[in-house]
């Protein structure tokens, strides 16, 4: 029986898109869903009653949301190009840091964005940026030669944080400073499996500026 | 070498920590044996504490021949995918797992924050903490449901991730002068059942030792007299 897997997401939404990247490494087929997030459909809310948030992932018809778990699910489910290490310890590794992400790293850029780069705040960003520019080491990838949990994690540093800090006309992930991670970016988002989720620049610079009262 | 050294595995925690009660918890289903170094927090970090999680320098850390895991859910899985025999933590089913990763996810960032604003205020503030703190609570209330345990039949990952909150649960109840209990009957017979279990009971602070704790707390922050 063929697998029916569904995404409910938004388009421009990089906790979406991480799901989509993992979808895409995968080889899955699956129907995306476009959301209104200011009008929130029915199913939304049903299948991710506690957030009523984006992404949630549909497979036959059980649903998963939060977008690191809904990578894991993925990467438990089929199997192909692996998206955690296989070994345990590497693997606590990348989880670790795909956490040190969503829980440190990108709270501190939102902070220094939302201040219109306020010294203190991108001083803070950086130094979180820092740890992930030492965790480069000399690959190409935190994943090594390919992508994989952590490198997807870091999605919304990627493309995101280049289009919020246009829009605002700073710069906190800067190329003298985090010359590994710039090169990073680079290469992650010119993945094939990374390019096809992404929105085109001009879209999202434009929402920043609006977001930001830049507009 | 010293004993440390020596050690396959190593639990890196402080006396009150949730998080390490956890970590205990998990070693205990399993039946491992491990060396446990008690670091002296918040004040006087060791350097094994600085050497194995520089980033965040916090409890509890795992090192195991050598090599160190830190963040408590992450060396719960670490665990119950490095000792496979014993007891299992985790579900093997892929949707089951992903559930109990979402709710253990819910749990550390919504009962964590929840207990928080109740012991960091007081007057108004600390009535709205309660509040919304109970919140929390009853949509863990209603996911439990009739279920024994949230994992189902057996106790589970699910069930560590909530239950190493009890200590100071207890404690955050007589700060904020409210019953769990009243709002989450449920919840108060799930926690009795979790108790019953000997890797629980032994893991957990001792709730007076962590009230006495927060109490002096609140006085030297000024928000108790």
């Amino acid at each position: 029986m063929a697998d029916e897997v569904k995404l409910y997401g938004f388009r421009g939404s990089p906790y979406g898109c991480r799901v989509e990247i993992a979808l895409n490494l995968k080889g899955i087929e699956y129907e995306f869903i476009q959301e209104d997030l200011s009008d929130k459909s029915a199913d939304l809310i049903k299948y991710n009653p506690v957030h009523k948030k984006i992404p949630v992932l549909m497979h036959n018809g059980k649903p998963i949301s939060e977008s690191l778990v809904v990578v894991e699910y993925i990467d438990d489910v089929w199997k192909g190009v692996p998206i955690l290490p296989r070994d345990a310890h590497e693997k606590a590794r990348a989880r670790f840091w795909a956490k040190f992400i969503d829980d440190k790293c990108i709270p501190a850029v939102f902070k220094a964005l939302g201040s219109h780069g306020q010294e203190q705040a991108v001083a803070e960003a950086q130094e979180q940026l820092q740890f992930l520019e030492n965790e480069l080491k000399g690959n190409k990838f935190f994943g090594g030669d390919n992508i994989n949990l952590v490198d997807i994690s870091a999605t919304y540093l990627a493309y995101w944080l280049g289009g919020a800090e246009e829009a605002i006309g700073i710069k906190v992930l800067t190329k003298d400073k985090f010359p590994k991670l710039t090169e990073w970016c680079e290469n992650f988002v010119n993945c094939q499996t990374v390019k096809d989720t992404l929105i085109p620049r001009e879209i999202l610079v434009a929402f920043y500026k609006k977001r930001f009262g830049k507009a | 070498m010293s004993s440390i050294e020596q050690s396959e595995v190593v639990v890196l925690g402080w006396w009150p920590s949730m998080f390490y009660a956890r970590v205990r918890i998990a070693l205990a289903e399993k039946g491992i044996n491990y060396e446990y170094v008690e670091e002296d927090l918040p004040d006087n970090k060791s350097p094994l504490l600085l050497k194995h999680n520089p980033i965040y320098k916090k409890v509890p850390v795992l090192i195991h021949k050598g090599k160190s895991i830190c963040e408590s859910k992450i060396i719960i899985q670490y665990i119950d995918e490095t000792w496979k025999e014993g007891y299992p933590l985790l579900p093997s089913d892929p949707y089951l797992k992903s559930q109990a990763a979402f709710w253990a996810d819910y749990i550390d960032k919504h009962i964590y924050k929840g207990a928080n604003m109740v012991v960091n205020s007081k007057g108004e503030e600390m009535q709205k903490g309660v509040e919304e703190f109970l919140g929390y609570l009853k949509v863990l209330e209603r996911e439990l449901g009739e279920k024994p345990y949230f994992n189902g039949e057996s106790f589970g990952f699910v069930d560590m991730a909530l239950i190493c909150y009890y200590s100071s649960f207890v404690a955050s109840e007589i700060i904020g002068n409210f019953s769990i209990e009243k709002h989450c009957p449920k919840l108060a017979v799930w926690a009795t059942q979790c108790l019953k279990r000997e890797s629980v009971s032994k893991a957990l602070a001792d709730p007076k030792k962590v009230y006495d704790l927060l109490i002096a707390y609140r006085k030297k922050t000024g928000l108790e007299e």
